[in-house]
């Protein structure tokens, strides 16, 4: 069996996107809990709605930066992957 | 996958340098005029305004109130801010929306959102040093000087974060709504964008250029404002 290796590179840099991008889950599960936590605030002291909004997105942008980090790697990976163009290098020499 | 990159379109020398003009810049030169033709406009219209507005002026004073009330508890006071915020906030807003009307948006680009949230970092500092004056200088040492290269990161990590949050969303967005118009066939190509246009064009959109406004006010108001 011959494998090429670029075809080994790009599959791993896929496989690497889609591993990247579970750093949503963290992201999710954090930002569910703000959510969550902003209505029960909200529920409990109906008047203090505008600063618990505020405070709430502001943790929720927290929140999603991390997710945010996975994405960018991944999209680094599919649209401009540093691995291939150095594999190719590597090939033709 | 060709929408994801910039597309290159030709470039003007200048000064030995050459700028090469791509999609985002073409789009915000679109946005530019549209943004300055607007304030011409509003300011020329300025001294006809009446005590009673109608029409366009409601529509006018209705953001203007909006951007005070943002601005009033975020910023501390007097701090001659707002009027810089309004006109952030008016074009990363327009900037984001303008996937609606088919161009690439300029936030979808790393040296776009980085040219802000190197403003920011640059009026944090600025506030800062300024406003709490030596304060400023005893935060990097407390509790104790080992920590000052802990500070030093967290501050690099400020503009980091801001332009990386407003890069990823939107070019998130874009991305997934060209691999949306990829993948439908033609004649359903009519409807199938719509609920994706409305979430990352406008939703999305809209809520990262609020939370970059907000994140940059809450981090100049944290750094100017002394504790007793």
């Amino acid at each position: 069996m011959n494998l090429d290796p670029l075809a080994i590179v790009m599959g791993c840099s896929a496989l690497g996107a889609g591993l990247a991008v579970l750093s949503g889950l963290g992201a999710g599960v954090g930002m569910g809990i703000a959510s969550g936590k902003a209505a029960e605030a909200i529920g409990r002291q109906p008047e203090a709605r505008g600063p618990v909004m505020t405070a709430m997105f502001m943790g929720l942008a927290m929140a999603e930066t991390t997710a945010l980090y996975g994405l960018l790697i991944a999209f680094l990976l599919l649209f401009a992957n540093p691995f291939t163009g150095k594999m190719i290098e590597l090939i033709s020499k | 996958m060709e929408h994801a990159f910039n597309k290159y379109h030709f470039s003007i020398p200048i000064f030995g340098q050459e700028i090469w003009v791509t999609d985002t810049l073409i789009s915000f030169w679109i946005i530019a005029g549209v943004l300055i033709a607007v304030s011409l406009a509003v300011r020329l219209a300025l001294p006809r305004f009446k005590a009673k507005p109608r029409g366009v002026q409601n529509v006018i004073e209705t953001a203007v109130e909006m951007m005070g009330g943002m601005t009033e508890g975020s910023l501390p006071d007097k701090s001659g801010l707002d009027g810089w915020f309004f006109g952030v906030i008016a074009v990363l807003l327009l900037c984001n929306v303008s996937g609606m009307f088919g161009l690439r948006p300029p936030t979808a680009d790393l040296s776009f959102t980085a040219a802000f949230a190197v403003t920011s970092f640059f009026l944090i500092h600025f506030m800062g040093i300024t406003r709490a004056k030596r304060h400023y200088f005893k935060e990097y040492v407390t509790p104790n000087v080992v920590f000052l290269p802990i500070h030093l990161i967290s501050e690099i990590a400020v503009p980091l974060s801001l332009s990386f949050r407003l890069f990823g969303n939107i070019l998130g967005g874009f991305i997934i709504i060209e691999l949306i118009y990829s993948m439908v066939p033609g004649f359903m190509r009519a409807l199938t964008p719509v609920p994706f246009h409305f979430y990352f064009d406008m939703f999305a959109s809209a809520l990262q250029a609020y939370i970059f406004c907000i994140l940059s006010m809450t981090f100049i108001k944290n750094k100017s404002v002394v504790e007793h």
